[in-house]
Parts: structure tokens; C-alpha cells; sequence
């Protein structure tokens, strides 16, 4: 569609008038800033125009401010909707969300997917641990439509490796069949396959479940992926720009800058504020984007200090130790696992524990030496003493055999996965689950439907596969230690990014209602929080980016002097080419220039009779003398040619062949957008008038010869309402041009009896000078050329 | 501005829309090779060196200067040639772009003492990188007694050649403290690559992979509209870097190419290979193997090349040693970077394995490092074996020591792999040598053949480089494929030259805002050419222009507070409307008489016609580039005839 629009021109039918075409006004021509497209379907594409900025006169009365234009194919646009506003054709923008299910009010799983100028953009592409079944993986043909996954988006990007935002990658790119571009930070690409591959083998090797996907199909989408490093501005296509932050929630986690055109995105996966024992906190600069997708799983809690909950970590895992019992962590292999494993280590040093602390094998040396690699992703401190001491070489935690679990006495053992759901940590669970005297800590959040949910509910039988019920007689504790960002730190992430509209997702409703309800008070600006597979848009209202003449903006950037005053902005003028896909704004001579037109003079001419026995350059030397001594604003020249110049008006003089005393004064100037050369014109022939008759009277002073005195002043009063007149003219003409030519300015309209292009500054000063607004300052005028016939008589 | 002679240890200064941006802030060290070695240990041999006198007696500086195998060599800490400073004012430095690490060594002269308050970007291997480098490099040159008398013009223009022909020896400095790189590093600004960071909203810069070393980059520098790029040491081959990135270079208006290779003639493959049989050869002969070198970049190459090397050529048993004060830390950094790395290194990481083998050869202990001779390693040494120290330059570090201990024997072989130092001179005050001397230089940079290749795919309208590149090098001045050849011819430079870029900047970007987006009428003019007249008012905010509409003049409120000021409607300046389009004079009269103009002679004249309104005693000429309306007292007629001839016309 896009490309069907790229010429400048361009008819379609508009929907609700078949007849009549309508046609797209070149402005539209920049085409990616006024018309965002939308792939529905495959071959339904529909773009919805926000814009109307030109109503050529024979399109006027078809009101279409906006129109759903389609290709061939008849079937309506799926929903897309969008404010009407047909009055005054806003400029309108928007960037759509839609959580793919369980993405919105759910914590279970991470899929979001961003419309943004065009783009569509796929954020983490979860899996749902609580189900077995289908529901396990997002329902693509909910955006699909049946079409292909890779027509359909621009691009997908993993924000971390947890199975919730990358689960489904495999069953999406292989299964569902995707082949675009999948980003992800190099910590992420690393691990991630490692998760999956062990995922897959839980459920397909262990619970035998068919239609999963097979090691090659993780190998084959491994291979679809690019490596994404922190703050690397990735180009996608030539308008889609994508930038990764540091997110802190685990090794390689990322926050995603998405910017198109002037519309630009942050999605921010989950995100820790608050640094940790070996991550660092979130990062993001002020980068105010159009809407802020954040993550909001502890949307109310305000956790208490970091120190005491570990404090109690230790407490609770000690006393389990001293009274002979088992604690069972059940963690994610990397992630959270390293972090209670330093503090572990280091508390069993300090207090010297002999307790063993076992770590569920697979995935743990692996992990830690992951983390050894990717040290420049951990923490300042780490970073900075790793040559001399790593701190994943861990000298207390030794790998755990299945067969320990049966051992006497105590001992800690950290399990995967985290929320009890399968493998290890479920078969421990179900051994200890028996003895008072075991402990469970769940670190971390458990998703409704696991195990780990049911008992931190308090649920004390559990219903097991195969009808057994198992009675859950061990100690349960929470300890939340899952490095998301809470309450504080998301205000703390909006105060950083300054984003314009603020989304929540990957939480529970009730809480993200509550936070909503505080961002909007703090930082009023809009919060959504959609619901599953629903569908927020976001209007946006970009600037318009335009290239400027350098010239122009140099001339102007002297003019208004080295600082820039608030208190006085200055209007400068140009001229804006549309040409193709460009907008160029220059003066109105380039333009000219540039677009080959020819300028047109348009002068005028007024004779204005007198009498005067002097020879003409004298006469025109009293007159630029007398001139100069009332118009003192204003600049006159009096050049060789013969000619006086007041600003831009031209005054010439020539007397008649018959009699030499008859002068003819010519005035001359050309025509200005506002009336000034009205008003230029007859002030000054009034004031070259009074000047003479002035000068007559003086010079006749002793021998009267035909003026009387009385004439004299009739013919003063009779100057005087005609300038009152005249400026009354002004004025009224001055708003009739407004309305002819949109600018709206009755200001300038005493400035313009000074409109004198080379020395605009000049003609500020001047309006400055006498003008204190509008018709006020007409008015002045008028008494000021009172004024000058006072002084003269 | 060129503030460095050197073509491969660059230190320019661009000036680009009000920012002033220095590029790369390379230290020239070859000076150095005219100062006696200084040893770890008390030489015997180097204190007994003669001194220096004039032939004819009259200058005596027999304790400043020695003479060695017929040079003459300064006598005190070793002091550097400095980037020039009196060119342009320092401290007006924005910001300073790093390249790779081998171009910071001057960086801590630059920041400390000259006022400087800009900020320096570098990459995060080329920061970490390069503070072991410069950290290495002051601990290594100990603190003694310096020269000055030698300096002195009269008494310089009398000492044998090269000191004679050295150039600003009074600018020459010593090394910097520990507190100045520690002070100089912390203005660094970490950046990633192809990251776009802002300067003061005016230019965009971005450093791009340039293949040469772990982190290495070229930057690009643009604005909306121009786009300068820097190259700066970059490679081809394919070594241990990422690959470089050689599409963004491209549309530059003006391609800066320092940091070419210094070795052009030398294949590295070639030297890798002969480094390595030279290396066996020594070994089977019973001698030991000096390497001096840098501790990090090309040493990561010549150690994964021995790691395959050493099991063919049966050295498993021979020992290898690293010994520098950051022989530790630069091997365990290597490791750490995969992201800067190339794929297959990068791939390796995911495995989870590290991606370079001396990992392996550590863990198997055949490569052991050391931070200095003393301690464990004199206990720990066993002979024959190979040593990688440094510096190169054969003027400090723990290198001097093995020079003086193996280089009477035939049996060793020292062998140069680092390009930056001639190898005679410096083995000039180690004369006479019974040692072997095999000089390999490896020089992964472009050469001359790679460059043509990369210019004719990037396409830069205009290339400034170094003047040693627009001619063969002087010893082989037949060589004419040793220069760069390029149509435009590249604009040469040398140290404190000032060039003025051939590159005019012509439009600027501005934001509309949409208010003002909306209220614009444009008009076709052409097909698919739209005007439209803009008034608006300019914004200008750190760099940034938009143009607002202009605002409503508030009503006056009556203030209560008297004092305030009645602040001033913002002034307007009328455009000057430029007209244009031509007045069909047929059209015209229609309209006129549709307004009850019906009296209208017509008379033809040469350029056009003149419309004589009999009734209203008023003259209009039509022309093709102008309208003349003359008419006396008669105000509305005026406005009409006006009114009527606009409607014909464009206004812009």
C-alpha cells in the first residue's frame, strides 16, 4: 500500500461516496508521517488517512476528514478505529498495543504487540506455565488472520530469556512459521536455547506430551536471531530503529527503545530499579517516548529494604538448619538463583555453616560460568574485582544428586524450576512435602495453575497426577525476591524515561488499576492497562521534521541575536516546497528560484498636483528635508536619481511642460501582502502635500498670493479625515486580507508602512516604536499626523 | 586542525557546526628511541657507555647524553613527542572521539592542564583496554633524572643526527602519573557500537566496528544533512574483532583516513607464519624467544596461532611466558567481551566455552603470566623458553632485562612483531648484538590495496589523509601502488596544518509542530510541487529548531500587580509577498468588465499592454514580469484593480 502511494498523486474511491474520487493532496505525499498502514491481512491492507490538510475547492463538500481506503479485495476492515474529527482535519497519529493473550491483566506470560508508524513489532513471545495445553502458547491467528506470521511483522524482540517472555519463540518461528528478524541481547541468545532445550525435555521426555517443539526447531530459531548490545542503535529497516537499555532483571535482560519516524516506543519487559548483588539497576535516558509499556507484577507492593529481607532470608534458612530440617529453594537456574547464592555463600562463610547447599545439576555450572562470560552485564563490583576473585566460582555450593535428597540431616538445596510446576524441584517438594520440619522458599512469583501457587495460598492438600493427594505439611514462606521493578521503582523508570503515555501490562488487574490511579495523579499523563487481546491506541502528534535553508535560518538567527528572548519570539517567514517525499522550507526568493517561476511586480502609481515655484530638485530636496524632520522613524533616502525613498515608497518629481510652478509628484510603491502601501501611500502624499502648502505659506509670508490662511486649514482638516479616512481604510482591509490569506496578524499593520524587506530589523524597531497593538496603533497614526500639521502651521 | 604528525597514531581536530570535536588523541612514542634503555636491573654494560663530548671539546654533556655503537643516546626517563597545543586553544575541546586503545596514549596531556571540560567517548573494551595500556605504559617508565641541556637550540643544531633532526624537543614531556590517567579515564563516556549520541543537539556521532582491535571503531559524524566519517585503524582480516562495518560509511561527504598500515608491504599472514617457524627453530636450538610486545591485541592473535602451532611443532613442554603488570587482567578481560568479538569467537561463548584458547593454554599451564621479573617468576623460570613482554620499543619494561641477558647469546632470537618502532633503532643502543634478530611486523590495517577497495564502495565525495599516503614512502619511491591514488585527489595534510573541509552546509532540520502543520495551505504550483507560505515563530533550544505557530496575542488582562510590565504582543514582520505568474490580459478584461469596468482602451506596447480605464481616468500596464497601476485619488478603485490582479497571480 505503501508503495501505492508513493507517487505524488494518488485516487482512490473514499468509502461513502462511490462516485466521487478524492484526491490525495501531495502533502499526503510524505506518506509514512500522514498515513500510518496497517497489514491486516494478507492481501487486505488498509491505511487510514489522519490527515486532511488541503480541501481543494471541488473536494470541500465531501467532508472526508477520513476515509478507510482498501485494495481490491471487498471484505471490511477488521476494526479499526480511530477518532473521527471531521471539522478541522487534526493531524492525527497513533501507535497501537495489544497483548496477545496473557500479556495484558495476567502475569503469566509476555507478548505484546506494538503498531507504530506502520511497523508492527512483536514484544517477548511467552509461554503460559500454568497450562499444559494449547493455551500454553499465544494464539497467533488471532493477529494473523490465517495470513502469513512474516508478512505480518517487522520485527520480534526478546526482552530476557525466561521461558514467560521466550517460551513460545520455537512454536512461533518454526511452527507457526516466522522468518523475519527475532533481537535479543547476547547474554539472552545464549542462555535462552539452554532453557528451552530443558524445558522441552520436561514436558516432551518426561510427560511424553506430542506437538511440542524438537531441539532442531530451537537450533533453527536460535539461528533466526541477532544479537542486540546494549545502547547499539539497530536499524530494522530504513525507518524502524530499535536501541536496548539495561534492564537489571536478569543476566542479558533489556529494556527496548522503538522509535519510527518521530513516534517511538519503550517497552520495558521486567526491570529491576534497585541494584542487587550482582546486577545493576535499570537504566534509561530521557528518551520521552509516545507510550511506556512497563511491566506492573508488584504494582502496589512497595518492598521494604532490600537488607532486611535478606536478613530474613538468612534468618528463616538458618533456623531451618539448626532444627535439622531441609530447605528447598525451588529457582530458576539463572536468574535469581545466582543472587541467593552469593548471599548464601557468603553467609555460610561469615557464620562458617557446614550444612551442605546443593545446586539442581544441568543447568548450574553451566549457568555460573554464563555468568563468568558475560561479566560486563553483572554489576559494577563484580565487573571490577573479577580478575581477582569471580564471584560465580562459588566454594560452598556443590552439585546436587537426586540421591541426596533422601539424605539425613540438613541441608539447602536450590531446585529448578522456580514455580514447583515440574522437574526437579517438584520431585524434592514431593519427597520433603511430608516433614514439619522442611521448608519451602518461593522466591520468586508463581503463576496461577503451579503448584507454587497453591501453597502459597495456603492450600495444604494438593491433588497430584493419577488422583493421590499429597498433604503439604512443610513450612511455606514467600520471600519475594524476584528483581522486578515495584511500585516505586516504575515511578521511578516514568521519571526517567518521561514518556508521554504510560501502558501497563504482565500484571493482576486489581493492582494495576491502583497504580494507574498514581501515575496519572503524579505525572497526569494517560495510563491504559488492556486486557488481553484488546487493542490500545495511543494518538500521537509528531512534528512535522522539515528541511530549512541554512540562509534563512542564519538570517533569522541573527536577527533575534545571539540569546534567544522568551519574552519576544520573533515570526520569521518562508516558504515550504513540497516536492516528491521532501519539505523544504526557504525564503520566498529561493523559492522562486528554485521552482523556476518568474516574480511579478505589481506597482502603483499616484500623481499627486501641486504648486511650487521652485525647480524641481529643490522642490524634492524640501520635500525629503521636511519629511526627514516628521517622519523620523522611518528611513528616507534621497538618491541621485532625482528620487526620495521612504522605506519603499518612491517619490518622485516632475514638473509640467506648460507651467513650471506645476508639480507633479509621482508615488510609487508596490504592493505588500498587508495594505501598507495604503496607508504608505496616502500618509505620505499627505504629509508631501502639507509640506508644501507649509513651505508655500512660509515662503509667502510677507506677500499674500492667493492662499488664504482659511484654505489653508480648511484644506488641512481636509487632509487630516482623509488620512483618518484612509487609515479607518486600512484597518478595515487589514482584516479583509486576514481572511484572504490566513495570516492573522493585525499587529503588523502599522510595521508594514515600514515593511521594508532588506532592513527588517529596522522595521521592527519602528513597530515597536509607536505601535501598542492593532487598531489602537492606527489610531495613533492618525493623531501623529495631527501632530505634524500643528507644528507646521 | 592536524595536532600529530604521525600518520598512525593520529590527533586531529574537527570543527562542525559549533562543536569542536577531537579525533583520536594518539601519542607519537618514536621519540623515545633516542633515550637510553633503562633497566630493570643495574646494567653494567649501559652505565659504562662513553659520554658524549663535541668533536672539537667545546660542548661537554658527558653526563646527559651516551654514545652507543656511533649514536648518540639521551640519558634519562624516556619523554614523548606531544600533540601540538599551540595550534588552537585546548580547552574549547568538546569532545574527544577514541578510536582503539593504541590511539589514547596522549589522552591524560590532553584532558590534564589545559583546561579541558568535554567529555571523551570510547568504547568499553577500548576504555578498559586501554587504561592497562596506559597504566602499563607509566609503570613501566620509572622516575629519573631528566635531560634538559641537550635541548638547548644552540647545543642541539651541534649533536649527530637523528637528536639533531629531532623536531619540538622542548615540547617533549614525561610520562604522566598514575592520578593523571586515573583522572584523565574518568571523563570517559562509554558507547556501544552504532550508538547514536548527541552533541549539544548540533551533530549526531557514532562509532562503527572498524575489525582492527577488541572494541576498535570509526566514527561517523553527521548532522541532518552531512555526514563526516573517521577511519582510524581499521582491518580486513579476519582476527579476533568484529568485522567492519564498512555500509554506514557510506554517502560521506568527507572520509577522514588516518591509521593506514605501516608495514604495507608485509602479508601478516605471511609474518604469523614466519614468526612461527623462526620461533620452533630457536626453540629446537636450545635458545630462548623474545617477543616485545603490547600485552593486549595482536599478543591474543600470535597466542591462539601458537596454540595450534605448539602441538604440530612439538613444543608441549617448552614454557611460554606473558609478563607485563597487566598480563593477568588483559588475558582474563579478553575473555569477557564477547559482544565485541567476531561470530565464531562469539558462537563460542554460547556454548558456554571462552571464546579465545589461551584460556586452554593457561589451564594446561604452558602459558604462565607474571606482572614483573621479580618475585615468582624468577623462581619459576625455566630456559629454553619464549617470552612476550614489553614495550617495543626496547627503551623500558621488563624487556630491557632479557635484552641484556640473552643479547649476547647467537643461540636466542628476539623477534619484533609490533610495527610501531623501527627495529634497528630500537636494538641501535643494544649494539653490538650476538643475538638473532627477526623482524615480523604485523600490521592487520588496511593497506593501499584494501583502501581503493573500501573508498570505491563507500564513495566519499571528498577523502582527507595523512600526506604520507599521497606519496610512496621514501625508501621505495618507485612504489607508486604505496600511495593513495583517488579521483578527486585526497587532501593531504601534516602536523599543524589546518584544513577547510570542501563541504558547504546548506539547509538545516526544523521541527513544525503540528498546530502549525495543520493550518498551512499549500498550493500546486507545479505537478507534484506544493507551496506554501510559512510565518512562524523559530524555537531554537540546544540545537534544535521548531517553528511554532505564532501565538494569539493575549487579551490584556488588567494586572493587578501595577509594577508588571505590560509585556509586548510579539512582533510581526510582514513577509515581502513575492508574486508571480503572468496577468492574461483576455481574462483580465473579462473580470474587470464582470465589475463594471466596461470603458477600457487597449494599446499594445513592446513588453505587454496598457489598459487605459477612460471612465476612471486610471492606467494599468500589464507586462509579463509586472503589474503598473496608476491611478490618482480614487482609493477603492484601487483596492479593486489591486484585488482583480491578484487573482491571477501566485503568491509565495
Amino acid at each position: 500500500f505503501q508503495k501505492e502511494l508513493k507517487p505524488p498523486q494518488c485516487t482512490v474511491e473514499p468509502q461513502q461516496s462511490a462516485a466521487t474520487r478524492l484526491r490525495i493532496d501531495p502533502l499526503l505525499v510524505h506518506v509514512h508521517q500522514f498515513i500510518v498502514q496497517l497489514k491486516l491481512d494478507h492481501g487486505l491492507h488498509c491505511g487510514v488517512v489522519r490527515a486532511v490538510l488541503t480541501l481543494q475547492e471541488v473536494h470541500q463538500d465531501l467532508g472526508l476528514a477520513d476515509s478507510v481506503f482498501r485494495d481490491e479485495t471487498e471484505e471490511a476492515p477488521q476494526a479499526v478505529q480511530k477518532p473521527v474529527d471531521k471539522t478541522n482535519g487534526h493531524t492525527l497519529f497513533s501507535i497501537s498495543v495489544f497483548p496477545i493473550q496473557g500479556a495484558g491483566q495476567d502475569v503469566g506470560r509476555s507478548c505484546v504487540l506494538v503498531s507504530i508508524g506502520g511497523k508492527n513489532i512483536m514484544m517477548d513471545c511467552g509461554m503460559h506455565m500454568g497450562y499444559n495445553d494449547d493455551r500454553r502458547f499465544p494464539d497467533f491467528s488471532y493477529i494473523t488472520q490465517n495470513g502469513r506470521l512474516t508478512d505480518f511483522l517487522d520485527c520480534v524482540i526478546i526482552s530476557h530469556f525466561h521461558l514467560d517472555h521466550c517460551g513460545a519463540l520455537p512454536y512461533m518461528s518454526e511452527m507457526v512459521g516466522y522468518d523475519g528478524p527475532i533481537y535479543m541481547t547476547h547474554p539472552t541468545k545464549a542462555i535462552c536455547p539452554i532453557l528451552l532445550e530443558d524445558f522441552r525435555k520436561i514436558t516432551v521426555d518426561k510427560k511424553g506430551e506430542t506437538n511440542f517443539f524438537t531441539s532442531q526447531m530451537i537450533k533453527d530459531c536460535m539461528k533466526k536471531v541477532i544479537p542486540l548490545n546494549l545502547h547499539q542503535t539497530v536499524q530494522v529497516d530504513d525507518e524502524l530503529e530499535i536501541k536496548a537499555y539495561y534492564a537489571g532483571h536478569v543476566l542479558g535482560a533489556a529494556m527496548v527503545h522503538i522509535k519510527v519516524g518521530s513516534e517511538s516506543v519503550v517497552y520495558t519487559g521486567d526491570y529491576n530499579m534497585t541494584p542487587d548483588r550482582h546486577l545493576g539497576a535499570a537504566w534509561i535516558d530521557k528518551c520521552r517516548p509516545d507510550i511506556l509499556i512497563s511491566e506492573s507484577t508488584y504494582a502496589t507492593t512497595i518492598r521494604d529494604s532490600k537488607r532486611c529481607r535478606e536478613r530474613d532470608f538468612l534468618k528463616k534458612v538458618h533456623e531451618s538448619i539448626e532444627r535439622g530440617g531441609k530447605v528447598l529453594i525451588p529457582v530458576f537456574a539463572l536468574g535469581r538463583a545466582q543472587e541467593l547464592c552469593i548471599l548464601l555463600e557468603t553467609f555460610w562463610e561469615r557464620m562458617n555453616l557446614k550444612a551442605p547447599i546443593y545446586f539442581s545439576t544441568g543447568l548450574t555450572e553451566k549457568a555460573n560460568h554464563y555468568y563468568k562470560l558475560f561479566i560486563t552485564w553483572t554489576n559494577q563490583k563484580i565487573r571490577k574485582t573479577f580478575v581477582q576473585r569471580n564471584m560465580f566460582e562459588f566454594k560452598h555450593i556443590k552439585a546436587f544428586d537426586r540421591s541426596y535428597a533422601d539424605n539425613p540431616g540438613p541441608m539447602v538445596v536450590f531446585a529448578t524450576p522456580g514455580m514447583l510446576h515440574a522437574g526437579q524441584s517438584l520431585q524434592i517438594f514431593k519427597k520433603w512435602a511430608g516433614n514439619d520440619k522442611n521448608m519451602v522458599i518461593m522466591p520468586g512469583y508463581c503463576v496461577q495453575g503451579t503448584i507454587g501457587h497453591k501453597i502459597l495460598n495456603g492450600q495444604r492438600k494438593l491433588e497430584m497426577e493419577g488422583r493421590s493427594t499429597l498433604d503439604v505439611k512443610l513450612q511455606v514462606e514467600y520471600m519475594s525476591f524476584s528483581a522486578h521493578a515495584d511500585a516505586k521503582g516504575i515511578m521511578q523508570l516514568i521519571r526517567m524515561a518521561e514518556p508521554r503515555n504510560m501502558l501497563l501490562v504482565h500484571g493482576e488487574a486489581a493492582k494495576m488499576e491502583f497504580l494507574k490511579g498514581k501515575i496519572e495523579q503524579e505525572f497526569s499523563i494517560d495510563c491504559y492497562m488492556p486486557a488481553n487481546g484488546e487493542t490500545t491506541a495511543v494518538m500521537t502528534n509528531p512534528s512535522v521534521p522539515v528541511d530549512i535553508s541554512l540562509n534563512l535560518l542564519k538570517r533569522e538567527m541573527v536577527l533575534g541575536g545571539p540569546l534567544p528572548d522568551p519574552k519576544k519570539p520573533r515570526t520569521m517567514h518562508g516558504t515550504l516546497i513540497m516536492k516528491e517525499n521532501s519539505l523544504k522550507l526557504v525564503s520566498s526568493e529561493q523559492a522562486l528560484k528554485e521552482l523556476g517561476l518568474n516574480e511579478h511586480q505589481l506597482r502603483f502609481t499616484c500623481r499627486v498636483q501641486l504648486q511650487d515655484p521652485h525647480s524641481d530638485s529643490d522642490t524634492l530636496h524640501r520635500i525629503y528635508t521636511h519629511l526627514k524632520s516628521v517622519l523620523k522613524d522611518y528611513t528616507i533616502q534621497h538618491l541621485p536619481d532625482g528620487t526620495v525613498m521612504v522605506e519603499s515608497i518612491v517619490i518622485k518629481v516632475s514638473s509640467s511642460a506648460e507651467d513650471a510652478n506645476a508639480k507633479v509628484l509621482l508615488l510609487s510603491w508596490s504592493y505588500q501582502v498587508l495594505p501598507s502601501e495604503v496607508a504608505g501611500g496616502y500618509v505620505v502624499e499627505h504629509r508631501v502635500q502639507a509640506c508644501i502648502e507649509d513651505d508655500e505659506r512660509h515662503g509667502n509670508s510677507s506677500g499674500v498670493v492667493d492662499g488664504s490662511p482659511d484654505g489653508a486649514v480648511l484644506d488641512d482638516l481636509q487632509a487630516l479625515k482623509k488620512v483618518q479616512e484612509v487609515n479607518h481604510m486600512v484597518w478595515q482591509e487589514a482584516e479583509q486580507c486576514d481572511g484572504q490569506d490566513g495570516v492573522d496578524d493585525p499587529h503588523s499593520l502599522l510595521s508594514c508602512l515600514g515593511a521594508d524587506h532588506g532592513n527588517a530589523f529596522g522595521c521592527q524597531r519602528v513597530a515597536h516604536h509607536d505601535d501598542n497593538g492593532g487598531h489602537q496603533g492606527a489610531k495613533n497614526q492618525a493623531d501623529y499626523t495631527v501632530c505634524g500639521y500643528t507644528v507646521a502651521m | 586542525y592536524c595536532l600529530s604528525g604521525h600518520p598512525t597514531l593520529p590527533c586531529n581536530v574537527l570543527k562542525f557546526k559549533s562543536t569542536t570535536i577531537m579525533l583520536d588523541c594518539g601519542l607519537d612514542t618514536t621519540s623515545v628511541l633516542n633515550f637510553l634503555p633503562l633497566p630493570l636491573v643495574h646494567s653494567p654494560r649501559l652505565s659504562k657507555l662513553p659520554g658524549w663530548i663535541s668533536k672539537d671539546g667545546s660542548i661537554n654533556l658527558e653526563k646527559e647524553l651516551k654514545e652507543c655503537a656511533g649514536r648518540v643516546f639521551v640519558d634519562s626517563q624516556p619523554e614523548f613527542c606531544l600533540p601540538e597545543r599551540e595550534l588552537l586553544d585546548l580547552s574549547t575541546i568538546d569532545v574527544i572521539l577514541i578510536s582503539n586503545y593504541h590511539c589514547m596514549m596522549a589522552l591524560p596531556y590532553i584532558t590534564e592542564h589545559t583546561g579541558f571540560t568535554g567529555t571523551v567517548y570510547a568504547t568499553e573494551p577500548t576504555l578498559q583496554i586501554g587504561r592497562r595500556e596506559l597504566v602499563n605504559f607509566m609503570e613501566r617508565v620509572p622516575k629519573a633524572q631528566s635531560a634538559t641541556c641537550w635541548k638547548n637550540k644552540e647545543i642541539q643544531r651541534m649533536l649527530p643526527g637523528p637528536l639533531k633532526d629531532a623536531v619540538d624537543v622542548w615540547t617533549w614531556k614525561r610520562c604522566y602519573s598514575m592520578q593523571e590517567v586515573n583522572s584523565a579515564l574518568s571523563k570517559v563516556q562509554l558507547v556501544g557500537y552504532s550508538q547514536k549520541v548527541e552533541l549539544f543537539g548540533a551533530v549526531q556521532v557514532s562509532p562503527l566496528s572498524s575489525g582492527y582491535s577488541l572494541g576498535s571503531s570509526n566514527w561517523i559524524i553527521q548532522s541532518h544533512h552531512e555526514k563526516v566519517s573517521y577511519v582510524s585503524g581499521s582491518s580486513l582480516l579476519t582476527t579476533h574483532p568484529q568485522p567492519m562495518d564498512q555500509s554506514s560509511l557510506k554517502n560521506s561527504d568527507v572520509l577522514i583516513l588516518t591509521g593506514l598500515t605501516q608495514m604495507p608491504t608485509a602479508n601478516p599472514d605471511g609474518m604469523l607464519g614466519e614468526f612461527c617457524s623462526n620461533l620452533a627453530m630457536t626453540i629446537r636450538a636450545g635458545g630462548n624467544v623474545l617477543v616485545p610486545c603490547y600485552s593486549s591485541g595482536v599478543i591474543y592473535d600470535l597466542l591462539e596461532c601458537l596454540y595450534q602451532f605448539i602441538e604440530s611443532a612439538n613444543l608441549g613442554t617448552t614454557p611460554f611466558y606473558f609478563i607485563s603488570p597487566v598480563a593477568n587482567s588483559s588475558l582474563e578481560f579478553s575473555q569477557i567481551f564477547a559482544e565485541w568479538l567476531c561470530h565464531n569467537k562469539q558462537t563460542k561463548v554460547y556454548l558456554p566455552e571462552p571464546p579465545f584458547p589461551h584460556a586452554e593454554l593457561i589451564q594446561t599451564n604452558k602459558l604462565k603470566h607474571y606482572p614483573s621479573i621479580h618475585g615468582d617468576f624468577s623462581s619459576e623460570f625455566r630456559q629454553p623458553c619464549v617470552v612476550f613482554t614489553g614495550h617495543p620499543s626496547l627503551r623500558f619494561g621488563d624487556v630491557v632485562h632479557f635484552m641484556e641477558l640473552w643479547g649476547k647469546s647467537s643461540l636466542n632470537t628476539v623477534i619484533f612483531t609490533e610495527p610501531d618502532f623501527s627495529y634497528l633503532d630500537a636494538l641501535a643502543p643494544y649494539q653490538p648484538l650476538a643475538m638473532k634478530c627477526v623482524y615480523c611486523p604485523i600490521d592487520t590495517r588496511l593497506n593501499f590495496h584494501q583502501v581503493s577497495k573500501l573508498l570505491k564502495e563507500v564513495q566519499p565525495l571528498h577523502v582527507v589523509c595523512p600526506e604520507q599516503y599521497t606519496q610512496p614512502p621514501l625508501t621505495q619511491s618507485h612504489r607508486s601502488d604505496l600511495m593513495l591514488e583517488l579521483q578527486p585527489p585526497p587532501m593531504p595534510y601534516k602536523r599543524c596544518s589546518v584544513l577547510n573541509l570542501p563541504f558547504r552546509r546548506r539547509y538545516e532540520r526544523v521541527y513544525i509542530l503540528p498546530e502549525l502543520a495543520n493550518s498551512l495551505v499549500p498550493s500546486e504550483v507545479k505537478p507534484g510541487v506544493s507551496v506554501a507560505t510559512v510565518s512562524a515563530v523559530l524555537q531554537s533550544k540546544d540545537n534544535k529548531h521548531t517553528l511554532q505557530s505564532v501565538p494569539k496575542a493575549p487579551p490584556v488582562a488588567p494586572s493587578k500587580k501595577r509594577k508588571r510590565v505590560m509585556e509586548e504582543p510579539p512582533v510581526t514582520m510582514a513577509p515581502k509577498p513575492l508574486l508571480s505568474g503572468v496577468v492574461p490580459l483576455e481574462a483580465f478584461l473579462a473580470t474587470l468588465q464582470k465589475h463594471g469596468i466596461t470603458e477600457v482602451k487597449v494599446e499594445e506596447t513592446a513588453d505587454g499592454h496598457i489598459l487605459h480605464l477612460q471612465a476612471e481616468d486610471t492606467l494599468i500596464q500589464l507586462e509579463e514580469d509586472g503589474t503598473h497601476i496608476v491611478c490618482d485619488n480614487n482609493e477603492p478603485l484601487r483596492a479593486t484593480l489591486r484585488d482583480l490582479v491578484l487573482r491571477f497571480l501566485q503568491k509565495l
